[in-house]
Order: structure tokens, then sequence, then C-alpha cells
């Protein structure tokens, strides 16, 4: 989404600072996804496309109640069906609405080639600025959750603004909007942690230990955030990373490594020019081409 | 030009030698560009010499394509002249103590110098990792058939690969372009003087003349 904004802390691509004159007086946003809450009923994403005008394609059943299979260009939320058996032996239905979590430290703006294609604003939100989007891909690549898609029909990347563009003037997401149950709940980050201890505390109460709160520190913290009856395994959950990072070949790749590079050839080109400023040409002598003839004239005369 | 003397040349590169070099070095710049551009934000500015980042994302693997299957053409070519021997190794070590070309414990050199192989191995090695890591992080074809950690680690040694490849024909370049007169004519005319070969590859000079390779030209 193209916003026009002046508070935007981190840009890709970009070695300058980025337009940060306001700041988030407000404090920052955050999504609390309460698992325990939500019913299935996917409102959510019905809302999501609704407010993004996003029509995916009508697929089929896999015979599961996951529906489209997967994240894709046109669905930007979906919710994730688990059946587990817990060790007492009963079912579990977990239900996982999964997106993008908006991490602090974004994997995806930290692999951008592209100048401002990815924004992080100064309220936690992650931003695919898409005609800034050249279609490398390489935020799948950076992604520690596996969400950005390609669009096959412009090549571009997508995935979850958490509706910046309603955020930007006072409006929860769509989704939140859209949830019956108040399983999703929207404001700013603190208010958010604090909700989340109330919940889990319940949670706890009624018999899940292991309760609590997905905000996992290997990426800074998410501006989405998880209430997991089984926090403890988050796999459970479609395969929710346990100890999310941004991986060690994307910070070897992005990180300190790429000035050093451009360091390295910028040097091997002035390595030569001093060379031949100290050494100077190799150049053929008379003397060379005298002797080549005497060699010739030795073999053919 | 202008002097019609009949002049006595060795030839060097045949036709189809030259122009696939200049395919594969055009083909190396636009790659090299386009690359770079994705490389660091610093060199963005580069991808607009290729049509934009767009274009460049576009691009880059096709002229990586051309180069590679170039560069395959160039190692069937010479790949047999590249085989380090004994007195390449000599060479290599008495060259930083020689204090001339001709100086006595410098052993003659045939057609490339232990210098010019050590290039040919490490350009033969960072084409294959470039192409083999190209592949898997090709988006638009190929990502979807690798898991998560081959597309990271194929990007880490794409550019690892990338990088060497920019500094090795900086080197290169340079040696041609600048340092070794009279080497520029051997991939531009398909020739070279005897001096040059005399004094720069005797061992190959001395062949050339036994098997009576020099022709006589009107430059």
């Amino acid at each position: 989404m193209a916003l026009q904004s002046l508070d935007i802390v981190r840009r890709s691509a970009t070695t300058t600072p980025s337009p940060g004159v306001r700041g988030p007086a407000t404090g920052e946003v955050a999504k609390l996804i309460d698992v325990s809450k939500c019913i299935g009923c996917k409102a959510c994403q019905a809302a999501c496309m609704e407010w993004n005008d996003l029509r995916d394609e009508i697929g089929t059943c896999d015979g599961t109640y996951q529906n489209p299979p997967d994240l894709s260009a046109q669905s930007w939320t979906l919710m994730r069906f688990t059946e587990y058996e817990n060790p007492k032996g009963d079912l579990e239905w977990l239900i996982r609405k999964d997106g993008c979590m908006h991490c602090a430290d974004p994997g995806c703006l930290k692999a951008c080639p592209a100048p401002g294609a990815i924004v992080q604003y100064a309220n936690g939100i992650v931003d695919f600025h898409e005609e800034n989007c050249i279609g490398c891909g390489y935020c799948i690549t950076g992604c520690p959750f596996d969400v950005p898609r390609i669009s096959k029909k412009d090549k571009k990347a997508y995935k979850c603004t958490l509706c910046s563009d309603r955020v930007a003037v006072g409006l929860e997401p769509a989704c939140i909007k859209a949830c019956p149950t108040g399983a999703l709940v929207f404001g700013t980050k603190e208010d958010m942690q604090h909700h989340a201890e109330g919940r889990v505390q319940d949670l706890q109460s009624r018999g899940f230990d292991q309760a609590g709160l997905y905000d996992p520190a290997g990426v800074g913290g998410t501006h989405v955030m998880y209430v997991l009856p089984h926090a403890d395994q988050p796999q459970l959950y479609g395969g929710l990373p346990a100890e999310p990072r941004i991986s060690a070949m994307v910070g070897a790749w992005k990180g300190f490594t790429k000035p050093l590079a451009v360091a390295g050839i910028a040097l091997t080109a002035l390595a030569a020019l001093f060379h031949y400023l100290r050494v100077g040409p190799n150049e053929t002598t008379e003397e060379d081409e005298a002797a080549a003839a005497r060699e010739l004239e030795k073999n053919h005369g | 030009m202008g002097d019609t003397a009949q002049r006595t040349v060795i030839a060097r590169y045949n036709e189809r030698e030259r122009i696939n070099h200049w395919i594969l070095a055009i083909a190396f710049v636009l790659a090299a560009l386009s690359g770079l551009a994705l490389f660091h934000p610093s060199l963005y500015w580069m991808s607009s010499l290729v049509g934009g980042g767009t274009w460049s994302r576009i691009l880059h693997p096709f002229i990586g394509l051309v180069m590679t299957v170039s560069f395959a053409l160039l190692v069937l070519a010479v790949g047999k002249h590249n085989r380090m021997e004994e007195r390449d190794w000599k060479w290599l070590r008495e060259m930083p103590k020689a204090t001339s070309h001709d100086d006595p414990r410098l052993p003659e050199v045939g057609r490339y110098n232990g210098g010019q192989k050590i290039l040919f191995k490490v350009l033969l090695a960072s084409m294959a990792l470039l192409l083999l890591s190209g592949i898997v992080i090709w988006r638009s074809y190929f990502s979807a058939y690798f898991p998560i950690g081959v597309i990271r680690l194929a990007a880490v040694v794409h550019a690892l690969a990338g990088f060497v490849l920019v500094c090795s024909i900086i080197g290169h370049a340079y040696a041609a372009l600048f340092w070794v007169t009279g080497s520029m004519g051997a991939m531009t005319r398909g020739f070279v003087t005897p001096g040059w070969a005399w004094r720069h590859h005797r061992a190959w000079f001395r062949e050339n003349i036994r098997a009576a390779n020099p022709r006589t030209r009107a430059d």
C-alpha cells in the first residue's frame, strides 16, 4: 500500500535515516489472537477479503476445514485447522489464524533489496509497498514465518498489512471488527500484553497449565500475538515456530558481509590502479621483437 | 595502419573464440550490474542501467545463463591449456622475487602462465556455484522446488561466488587492458606480435614457430 507517511522507522535497502519525525505517541499497536476463544468461523478471512478487495481462486476441498489450503497473494490471513490428540487421549481441535506477525525485527525487510518496498512504521506495522517491489522473493527467504507470497498475476509480494490504511485513520483492522467471539482484539501493544495476562491466568485456572502469550523474543517480539493454551508447544498450532528468529544464513547474507564485500570490490579496483601507478605497464620492447625475429629467422631462414 | 610493411604475427584466438569471449564479457558486465544492484543498497542505481529494479530481477538470471553457456564454450576451447604443470607452480613461486621478465630463475611460460591458470580455475568454480545457487534462488521458476534452508544457503553462496567473480574479472581486465600491453590484440584481431609472445609466453612461442604457425600480415 502506498501511504504517505512521516512515521517510518525502517525502510528496506536504505542506509540513511527514514522519515521519522512523527512518533507513536499512543504507543505501538498489536493484534492479539486468543486461540482459546476462536470458533473457526472465518469471519476474519471474509472481512480481510472484503476490505482489501481480494478474491482467491475457488479451490477444492482437501478434506479439512482449512480453505484455501495455504496463504496466497489473494489470501492474507488463513485459519489453520489442526486435529491434535492430547496425552489424555482426547481430541483437541486447534484453530490458528495465520498471517503476517509484524515482527519488531522483520526478516523480510532485512532481506529486501528494493529501496522502500518494505517499511516498518513507528506503530510497529510492517508494510509492503508493492509499487517498489521488484518481485525477487527475497522477503520469502528472509521471513521466519513463511508468510509473504508472490502474486502470479503481477509478480509482486503480498501479505497482511495489519490494515495499515484503517489503523492510520483510527480504525481497527477489518478482521478484528468482524470477529464475533472477541478472539481478536486490537490496541496498543502494552494493553494487549496486559489483556493477554488476564486470559492466560484464566486458562491456567481452568487446567491449561502451559497456557501463555506468544510474543517471540527471537524476532524482537511481534505486533501480532497469540494466547495459546499450549504455549510450550506452539508447533501444534499449524506449525507455528517455537523459537522464530532471522536465520543465521540470512544474517550472513544481509549483515556485515555486504558492506565488507562492496569495500573488497572497491579495494580490488584501487589495488589495480595503484599497481599501475607504481609498476606501470609491462610493455613488449624492441629487444623482445628483435630476439623473437632472430628465433623466427633461425627456424625458417 | 598506414604502415604497409609486411609483418609477422602469431595467431592466438580464432574468430569463434573471440566472438564467444565478447559475448561472455558483455553477459558478465550486464549480470554484474544487475546483480550488484541487488547486492547492496549503495549499488541499487546500477539497476537503472538494465531498465530498473524489476527488469534487473527479470533479466539477471537469463543473462547469467548466457554467461554460463558462453563460459562453458570457453572451457571447451582453452580448458586443455589451463592444466597446472610443474613449471607453472615454479613460475608462481619465483615471480614475486623476479627482478625482470627475463629473470633466469623464471621458467618459460606456455600458452598461459600460472596466474592465468589459477584465474581460470577460480572462474570455473565461481561460475559453477553461481549457476547451481542461481537456479535455487530463481523465484519465478525454481525456488518452489527447494526447502527454505537450501534457498537461504544458496542466497549466501550466490552472493559470495558473485563477489569472487567480480574481483577476479577486475584483475583479469586490468591485466589485459592496462598492465600487459599488446594483449588486447589477441582478443580483438586475434593476433599478437612475435615479441609479445617471446616476452610473455616463450614456450608457447617456440611451439608455435616449430609448428610454423606465424603468418605474414599486411596491417
